[in-house]
């Protein structure tokens, strides 16, 4: 468990997890020459038998893991989420998605929060990627308690699930209490003007936000969508329909990640305004994180704006 | 090998041809080609080599085979009927849309299908993870692959090379479909993938090298992959494409294409003659 509060990176939980609940003999470890900065190395440490590196070539690891997992083997195949999503997407629908087996993908460094690398390793296209894979899970954690929980989810769920992690250090948000189901949002505070609906670290940005738009005057609930596939539909319809504005806020792409799969259940079930917070439509640069949040509008202050015009179009 | 197992390996091998061509010729598409040139191979695993069976073919103690040269699927279903996996009928229901027989190998819906392939280059890498998999847990089965020459092209088969010879991986062993011959020519003028066998040697891998329609060199070929230990073994099995259909024979164009009414008839009686040369029935 992690302390409220406690600023930890969710790789870190997620190696951490690993290593946990690693004990169940049929897991087993796959990473590509990375698992000093995927933490993965915290599972080969305890489990040195039960881990492969399988070197810089991602497409055969996925494929690697494909296979293992006909044999009775719950793989979790990790690498940053560029090489993973990105390089081995062809990789993952077919060999992994097509057949429904039983893998893991731990995917960490995900979005612009990857900082100084720069563009080419700030992967904000895989939730889109992910989410069109038919039989895919895609669960992205907002904190290092959920990401445990996450990783717990994941063996105890048969079939392809898409495990999303960051790079940054990010405040634990939740308790002991917390509880995690596949597929079920978490209504994190009430409003009645609008709904945050947020994913990833956006979540606690997103509870400033209601904060901040609290002061003044204004009622924003907050909800946390940490499954993005299968989404929870009737979470959003309802928040729709007792809000009237959503706005939705991710560390990716508005094009294919949670606005879009929002929208979708939004355009189909209970038309509303929205905004959407994300990356619009361009490539990450090299810099602090702080900086980028900034630069491309990944903040509690773009949260409020958008809010705000939401209601306005109500 | 003794004469009459010869002969009846032989008669499963044309029957098997046979039932590829119905395959693709009601169809009317798919991958006669490689089909032909690979069917030898299929038949000696499937009839003779591998410890698997039709009615547990789940069996976690089986040995495992991956079609890496996913589109020469009519080959692997008729190779199937042939050994009682899936009904004969079902055959002539390749690629339709209420079929479960799917234009590539589907493992969630075909007895005996041990990966879904199709996307070259990914087969090897499957069955790599299976042998893994095996070693780990201590077991004895064998993991069997076939890939085509041309799908050596695809960089992931050599990753999977690498893998496989790090690991050592001695209950793999693979066969390579060396027809030399892809769908835009022949290999070494479209994209030379050549030459296997010291490409696979600089690997790691114990290579042997046979004519791979006969059935006495497979079995040699298997017996030295059985023996070799501490690593992976390529079979480079130099083949003709189309093999037994005359004028399908070492032709680029029947890499993808299905025979009309009067071919498909032409086909059907040139292996008839050859099933009748060997004494069988047709």
């Amino acid at each position: 468990m992690y302390t409220i509060g406690e600023k930890k990176a969710t790789r870190e939980a997620y190696g951490a997890a690993l290593a946990e609940f690693g004990s169940d003999e049929r897991i087993v470890v796959l990473d590509a020459d990375l698992s000093p900065a995927t933490k993965t190395g915290t599972f080969k440490k305890e489990h040195p038998e039960r881990f492969f590196n399988c070197g810089i070539a991602e497409g055969n690891m996925m494929t690697i893991a494909a296979g293992m997992s006909t044999c009775g083997k719950i793989p979790f195949a990790s690498s940053f989420a560029m090489f993973a999503a990105g390089r081995a997407f062809e990789q993952i629908r077919n060999s992994i998605g097509y057949p429904k087996l039983n893998v893991k993908i731990g995917a960490t460094h995900a979005g612009i929060s990857v900082g100084e690398d720069g563009a080419t390793h700030q992967c904000l296209e895989d939730i889109g990627l992910m989410r069109t894979i038919p039989n895919m899970v895609i669960l992205n954690p907002a904190d290092c308690n959920e990401a445990r929980l996450a990783v717990k989810a994941a063996i105890d769920h048969y079939g392809p699930v898409y495990l999303r992690f960051g790079r940054l250090a990010v405040p634990t948000i939740f308790g002991e209490d917390y509880r995690f189901e596949i597929g079920k949002g978490v209504q994190l505070a009430d409003g009645k003007d609008v709904t945050i609906i947020a994913t990833g670290l956006m979540v606690s940005y997103a509870l400033e936000a209601k904060t901040v738009l609290e002061e003044q005057g204004i009622s924003a609930r907050v909800i946390n969508i940490h499954t993005i596939k299968p989404i929870d539909r009737d979470i959003i319809v309802k928040a729709a329909k007792e809000t009237g504005a959503i706005v939705t806020a991710e560390e990716h792409n508005i094009i294919g990640g949670l606005g879009s799969a929002v929208a979708e259940v939004l355009c189909e079930e209970c038309p509303v305004p929205m905004m959407r917070v994300g990356t619009r439509d361009e490539f990450g640069r090299s810099g602090v994180p702080a900086k980028l949040f900034e630069i491309y509008g990944l903040d509690t202050k773009t949260i409020v704006e958008k809010a705000k015009e939401a209601i306005a179009k109500k | 090998m003794n004469p009459t197992m010869l002969n009846s390996l032989k008669l499963s091998a044309a029957n098997v041809r046979k039932m590829a061509l119905e395959a693709v010729y009601n169809a009317k598409s798919g991958h006669p080609g490689g089909a032909l040139s690979s069917a030898d191979i299929l038949t000696y695993l499937y009839k003779v080599e591998m410890n698997a069976n039709p009615n547990n073919s789940k069996d976690p103690d089986r040995d495992r085979f991956v079609l890496s040269k996913g589109h020469a699927s009519a080959g692997l279903y008729a190779v199937l009927a042939e050994c009682g996996y899936i009904p004969k009928e079902d055959i002539k229901t390749f690629r339709k849309a209420d079929s479960y027989l799917q234009g590539h190998p589907d493992m969630k819906g075909i007895n005996g299908v041990d990966m879904s392939t199709g996307s070259l280059g990914q087969g090897l890498s499957a069955a790599c993870g299976m042998a893994l998999a095996g070693k780990y847990d201590k077991k004895d089965y064998r993991v069997f692959a076939l890939l085509g020459d041309g799908e050596c092209e695809e960089g992931q088969i050599w990753e999977a090379a690498m893998f496989a010879a790090h690991y050592k991986l001695d209950n793999l062993c693979a066969f390579l479909d060396f027809n030399g011959l892809q769908i835009d020519g022949d290999i070494t003028q479209v994209m030379n993938p050549t030459p296997f066998d010291k490409k696979f040697e600089a690997f790691g891998w114990n290579v042997v090298v046979i004519d791979g329609h006969s059935f006495e060199e497979i079995e040699t070929a298997l017996a030295s992959a059985k023996a070799a230990k501490g690593k992976p073994t390529i079979i480079i099995a130099n083949t003709t494409k189309g093999k037994c259909v005359s004028f399908m024979e070492n032709q680029a164009s029947w890499h993808g294409a299905a025979p009309n009414d009067e071919q498909y008839v032409q086909a059907v009686s040139e292996l008839d003659e050859y099933i009748k040369s060997l004494g069988g029935a047709i």
